[in-house]
């Protein structure tokens, strides 16, 4: 997996490449996660996101959650139909913002 | 059938997908169902790596079978551990109340046929089975 972040105004984006699994997430996470405290808009720009396990899910979920607790937003962009199989599956299409 | 054993660790998480994946491969079976059985394999060896054996330690193996159905089995010597009894997640729930753990084994038995738990003598056994019709490779 490799993370790029870029910063325009309030809206903080990464770029999430590659596998997103077990390995990988506690790093995204990390990198991911403290990014509510600077935007009100974070985006995940998932185009080449290859692959997510529910390690992946769960950090997305962590997401949401921390968005709605700081009263900003986050949304996913580039969504591959391989990845959205994967949300729709867990029932995750519902509650994240996909665009 | 082709078999890998190794230390029961998340670290080694990318040699069993590895594993894993170059024997769907060699069979012939697309990229989809590649990725299909590697998510539920990374599931299942995570839980092996985190729960069977606590602070010691221990190893998995994994069983790699592709005839009409893709067969991964995976065994550990760890406590006994039916993962299959899990109850399955509100997955309708708005996102604050849905809960971080509990996916995974959701996740497994969505993406494949059949998940099957045995304990034999000290070992336990989950068979993942996934049908599958191979596109052969022409060259």
């Amino acid at each position: 997996m490799e993370v790029t972040k870029s910063q325009c105004g309030g809206k903080v984006t990464f770029v999430v490449s590659g596998r997103l699994d077990a390995n990988a997430a506690p790093q995204f996470q990390a990198e991911f996660i403290p990014a509510f405290d600077e935007a009100s808009l974070v985006e995940l720009d998932l185009a080449a996101l290859t692959y997510i396990s529910s390690a992946g899910l769960r950090v997305l979920l962590l997401g949401e959650k921390t968005a709605k607790s700081k009263g900003s937003a986050m949304s996913l962009r580039n969504v591959s139909q391989d990845i959205k199989e994967v949300f729709d599956m867990t029932g995750f299409s519902d509650i994240l913002n996909i665009v | 059938m082709d078999e890998l054993t190794i230390d029961a660790r998340v670290g080694n998480l990318n040699m069993v997908i590895r594993f894993i994946s170059e024997r769907l491969e060699a069979a012939g079976c697309t990229m989809k169902q590649q990725a299909q059985m590697t998510i539920a394999a990374e599931e299942v060896f995570v839980n092996i790596s985190r729960y069977a054996y606590g602070q010691m330690g221990g190893g998995a193996t994994v069983r790699v079978t592709v005839g009409d159905e893709i067969v991964v089995e995976f065994e550990d010597c760890g406590k006994p551990y039916n993962p299959i009894d899990k109850k399955d997640p509100d997955i309708t729930a708005d996102a604050d109340k849905r809960e971080i753990g509990g996916l995974g084994v959701f996740m497994v038995k969505k993406l494949m046929d059949s998940v099957e738990y045995r304990r034999v003598g000290e070992k336990n056994v989950l068979t993942l089975r996934k049908k599958v019709a191979p596109v052969l490779a022409t060259a």
